[in-house]
């Protein structure tokens, strides 16, 4: 039992990060119908923000968690200006070139500066140790960060649901055009909901670097699996994205824990739930088809 | 109030409109109509600004709105009532309602249309797309008098409704056009256009090939039927 809830709490702290890279994406492709392979590289950019802010002038944790997203978030939307803007009317193909290309681009130009090997980011003073959760001891860090991407979660949809703002975006995310027709200017908030979702994956990244190997390709690794998360959850839902990234964290801890004599299986089952998934629901657990513009 | 000239209109290589002209005084309510496929919800959507691909001029208020986003037309006064009603089912049925911006001198307030609309007050708080497709449309036409618009775009608001419906779009019409607002129907059934409208256009393969008092619609109800096809 204690096990079982160890290996849950572990699978959530995974799902943490899911959900919030999941969101961030959600969020984008909801508003400009584009799916941005360059999460991940924001994310790795959020990590090594943290790091070089800490590294060369000394700025602690709590304020990098601050400054990095809302940096990346403008980096984000000059990059929206300047090429994601331009495609949008095009085929969605040419913004996963576009997209793809800068991950590779962002990658390679860390690794320019600061070489293939993992940069160490020292914990937090304030989050170091273990947290007696009556059964076992959990690292105060991860439940830290469980707490907090909870709170970003359901702050963000409490923006959605409940603000003038988030109605904005969920009429212009479900029809585009009608939206426009009835006198809101659609175009006006594509660039800050796109610096958003960016900064979100940046938050996610500050998040992960005192916890996971700080390197260029960290994203890399991490953004496929939250492809699927965003594949499960219904391509656009926000809600679905935020409960499949949790879902997916666990079922994968689950997995490593009693599937470790099928480690095929246990290294997979990510996809295999998303076969399964799209199998059974098309548009994903909480997707619903796209409605007409 | 409206005017709208030499209006052509392209869908890819196949041309919709030719030509097409028309006015509606401030006030009138005026509809048109024609065969499916006639090129009238094009029409709509040219003067709304959501077509690309159209030449001509459509002035409102004198002012022509040349390549105007549809967004700035809307809040210049144009209220658009899509033909499939346009609910937004990720908002509420108020939501729907104080979505877009007051635009006009003269709105209506959220009290207001919940008194005229008790079945809407009920429901408020639901997916505007769990409605009947009647409180549909009444939402979509209440959405635009909220918004204060002064000249309503709406097409087919009548297709599909049982027939007390359909007197309800009507009297909401009325009640519009007596405060001043115009209106540009587009309108297969002819009874309820003439109960509501001053004048008609007949639309045919892209040209206003006839406008019509309402008397001469009445008089020529059958054989405008056999060409309607309806």
């Amino acid at each position: 039992m204690t096990a079982f809830l160890q290996s849950t709490f572990n699978g959530l702290v995974s799902g943490a990060f899911y959900a919030l890279l999941a969101l961030g994406l959600a969020v984008i492709f909801g508003m400009l119908r584009v799916v941005n392979f360059a999460h991940g590289a924001f994310y790795m950019l959020g990590a090594f923000g943290a790091y070089v802010l800490l590294a060369e002038a000394g700025v602690p944790f709590w304020v990098a968690l601050m400054v990095v997203p809302l940096a990346l978030a403008l980096l984000g939307m000059a990059l929206e200006r300047a090429f994601v803007h331009r495609l949008t009317r095009l085929d969605p193909l040419y913004n996963f070139l576009l997209t793809f290309g800068l991950t590779l681009i962002l990658q390679d130009l860390v690794k320019l500066r600061y070489g293939v090997q993992s940069s160490p980011y020292e914990m937090p003073a304030g989050l170091r140790g273990s947290v007696d959760l009556g059964l076992f001891d959990f690292p105060t860090y991860r439940v830290f960060i469980l707490g907090f991407a909870v709170a970003v979660c359901v702050g963000v949809w409490w923006t959605l649901a409940r603000t003038r703002v988030g109605m904005v975006v969920r009429a212009a995310t479900e029809r585009p055009e009608l939206t426009r027709a009835l006198g809101i200017n659609v175009g006006r908030w594509i660039t800050p909901v796109f610096g958003f979702g960016i900064a979100l994956a940046g938050l996610a990244g500050v998040l992960a670097a005192p916890m996971r190997a700080v390197n260029p390709l960290m994203g890399a690794d991490l953004i496929i699996v939250v492809f699927a998360v965003v594949v499960i959850g219904g391509l656009g839902s926000i809600f679905g994205s935020v409960a499949a990234g949790f879902g997916i964290g666990m079922v994968q801890a689950w997995a490593e824990a009693y599937l470790s004599a099928f480690p095929i299986v246990a290294q997979t089952i990510v996809f295999i739930v998303m076969a399964a998934v799209l199998l059974w629901r098309p548009a994903g657990l909480f997707g619903r088809a796209e409605a007409p513009a | 109030m409206l005017r709208i000239e030499n209006l052509s209109a392209w869908y890819g290589e196949a041309q919709v409109l030719r030509d097409a002209g028309l006015h509606v005084d401030p006030g009138e309510v005026v509809t048109l109509v024609g065969r499916n496929g006639a090129g009238k919800s094009t029409l709509l959507r040219c003067v709304m600004g959501l077509h690309s691909g159209w030449r001509g001029t459509v002035e409102l208020s004198g002012t022509a709105l040349g390549n105007l986003s549809a967004d700035r037309r809307a809040r210049l006064g144009l209220g658009w009532v899509p033909d499939d009603r346009g609910s937004y089912a990720t908002l509420t049925v108020t939501e729907n309602l104080t979505l877009p911006p007051t635009v006009g001198p003269d709105p209506w307030s959220l009290e207001r249309v919940y008194e005229a609309f008790p079945a809407l007050y009920q429901r408020r708080n639901s997916a505007a797309t769990t409605l009947s497709g009647g409180e549909q449309q009444m939402l979509a036409l209440a959405r635009v008098l909220r918004m204060g618009a002064r000249v309503l775009l709406c097409d087919e608001p009548t297709e599909g409704l049982a027939p007390l419906l359909v007197q309800q779009v009507g009297d909401l019409l009325r009640e519009a056009k007596r405060h001043g607002v115009t209106v540009l129907l587009v309108e297969q059934n002819l009874r309820f256009a003439t109960s509501v409208a001053d004048r008609h256009y007949l639309l045919a393969e892209g040209r206003v090939t006839a406008a019509m008092e309402n008397s001469e619609v009445r008089s020529r109800e059958r054989e405008l039927l056999s060409y309607l096809g309806i």
